[in-house]
């Protein structure tokens, strides 16, 4: 195992940290620019620098119905849908790390497919064939969609901490004495709750700003990015817009930063304990 | 009891194995191929000229369409804008995965991959929605670009009528900021992964048989990192290939593939001429993922 301590590694020139950090501030400040945006006086136009500063937006958009409506349709979502991730994620990732069979390559590359082909193939399959069936666009068509995609996030993350988990300690338990039931309660859980969660936060983020699928499953139901998305090309409400997407950002970016975190320390652990 | 439940099922490990993938294949089978594969039926119907009523008989005549040159032109134009911003996003991409499988800390390459994380799951729609403050007319780049006196130079670029409009914000060079900087994160992971398992002695060796270290870079890293660019590149081709909400948002009357499928679906009402046309991406991309897993991309991923 070659060492993987810090001192041996070399110094960076510095037009390569120049480059790197410049990369990562292109990544990150546009959206900072939300936020500024979202203290300007200015309802019209997107005029820099901002003539004024105020707050009110946020108390302008507290008080519409509309967007309190489509943010708790868009938790309902996210929340049931992760639900359904969590439940068919482990299953399979269970199944495919326990027993080799035929055709377990192709259950991850079945799983990925919603993600690797364009959200808009995903949508408009979804979208001829709940309507081929004549089932009416509702909230539980939206959920649909958001699963298929949100199942691989969760698969990933628990088959990587399967894999991680030595395969003795549940042998052990086994030999101990413990039956099924107790050795996943006492011993597989325990070691894959985090990955859960972090598999769980990340569908949980994926789902609640997805627009491409939405706008295919989705009846008459607004969700908070299908709001958002009207705006984009007909903006009404711009100062409110700034503030909702502000909102979004705040709410995706604490379970995304958090499942990083973890699935960080996990594989860390990994390296000290190797 | 549950001790002889626990040695029934303990014994019959294909039923456990059954119980555990049934679920999630069933749903993905069902749901998910079920989907694509009512796309791929549609995509033989054919829509009647006069009624606009969808014909449910076998028929080539809706690929057939796809190749009249208004689309073969969407087509072109799209692929032409993923390629492009695929190069560019491999170019930016290159040096923070470089600087992170490399060169950081261990410390500081965690907080660096959470930095490229972070955007790569938070929400795309808002991060599209930011290019429209910052590329506006009266936007923040506008006025830097003010601030250095090259409005000229902006107005210059604007007034070709391939890639310009009348502001950033509703031209195909806004289109590309965006679509480079959206799909950046997806280029940055899979090349870092891949450099990381370049081994440090590989390198060491190479300069101690004397490379220089941009021979070194050129002939030891650039190769073995090659698969991660193609792992990237599934990522940003696809994404671009298939997405309407840029184009909608920031492009003017010239289609681009998902936005020309978004609108025969929707105001059209012409579903199969809508599925021919996704199968296009949809065959590009198992193209491309053939290719990249003889390549060892998959690998990277």
């Amino acid at each position: 195992m070659p060492s993987r301590s810090s001192d041996t590694r070399p110094k960076a020139s510095w037009a390569l940290t120049l480059a790197a950090l410049g990369t990562l501030l292109f990544l990150h400040v546009p959206m900072w620019i939300i936020f500024l945006y979202t203290l300007t006086p200015e309802e019209a136009t997107y005029t820099f620098p901002l003539p004024g500063f105020t707050t009110k937006w946020y108390g302008v958009a507290l008080q519409r119905p509309d967007l309190w409506r489509s943010l708790t349709l868009s938790f309902q979502v996210a929340a049931i849908a992760t639900v359904v991730a969590l439940i068919l994620g482990t299953f399979a990732a269970a199944a495919v790390y326990r027993s080799n069979f035929f055709g377990r390559e192709s259950i991850s590359f079945l799983l990925v497919l919603p993600i690797a082909l364009p959200g808009i193939v995903t949508g408009i399959a979804l979208r001829t064939a709940i309507g081929g069936l004549d089932i009416p666009f509702s909230f539980w068509t939206i959920v649909i969609g958001h699963a298929t995609f949100c199942v691989v996030v969760v698969y990933n993350n628990v088959l990587a901490r399967f894999r991680r988990t030595s395969a003795t300690m549940i042998e052990a338990s086994m030999d101990l004495g413990a039956n099924s039931f107790q050795t996943f309660r006492h011993v597989v859980l325990p070691n894959i709750a985090t990955a859960l969660l972090a598999g769980g936060m990340l569908a949980f983020a994926l789902s609640f700003d997805e627009v491409i699928v939405t706008t295919f499953t989705a009846g008459q139901q607004t969700t908070l990015p299908i709001w958002i998305f009207s705006q984009l090309s007909r903006p009404r409400d711009r100062p409110v817009t700034n503030v909702v997407a502000t909102i979004v950002i705040l709410i995706t970016f604490l379970p995304i930063f958090f499942a990083q975190k973890i699935s960080a320390e996990a594989s860390d652990t990994e390296g000290e304990t190797k | 009891m549950l001790n002889r439940i626990s040695t029934y099922f303990y014994r019959r490990p294909r039923l456990v194995l059954a119980i555990f993938l049934a679920p999630p294949i069933l749903y993905m089978l069902v749901v998910y191929l079920g989907s694509l594969f009512s796309l791929l039926i549609n995509s033989f119907y054919s829509i009647d000229d006069f009624t606009g009523i969808i014909v449910r008989e076998f028929t080539l005549r809706t690929y057939a369409q796809i190749f009249n040159p208004a689309n073969r032109e969407i087509f072109l134009r799209t692929a032409s804008m993923a390629a492009i911003v695929t190069v560019v996003d491999a170019m930016l991409a290159f040096p923070l995965a470089y600087y992170i499988a490399k060169f950081a800390s261990r410390r500081l390459k965690t907080w660096l991959l959470i930095g490229v994380t972070i955007p790569l799951w938070s929400s795309y729609l808002v991060r599209v929605y930011a290019w429209k403050l910052i590329l506006a007319k009266e936007g923040i780049l506008s006025w830097f670009i003010d601030l250095f006196h090259l409005t000229g130079v902006l107005d210059w670029l604007l007034s070709f009528p391939a890639i310009g409009g009348s502001s950033l914000s509703l031209s195909p060079i806004g289109m590309f900021i965006v679509f480079v900087y959206i799909w950046l994160p997806y280029m940055i992971i899979p090349i870092q992964t891949a450099l990381e398992r370049v081994p440090a002695s590989l390198l060491e060796a190479s300069s101690d048989l004397g490379a220089k270290p941009f021979q070194t870079f050129r002939n030891v890293i650039l190769p073995l990192a090659f698969p991660g660019v193609v792992a990237g590149s599934i990522f940003t081709f696809s994404l671009t290939l298939g997405d309407f909400i840029v184009p909608l948002t920031l492009g003017n009357s010239k289609f681009f593939v998902g936005q020309a499928v978004f609108s025969y679906q929707g105001t059209g009402g012409n579903i199969p001429l809508a599925a021919a046309m996704t199968m296009g991406p949809v065959l590009i991309m198992v193209a491309y993922l053939l290719i990249a897993r003889k390549l060892g991309a998959f690998d990277a991923l």
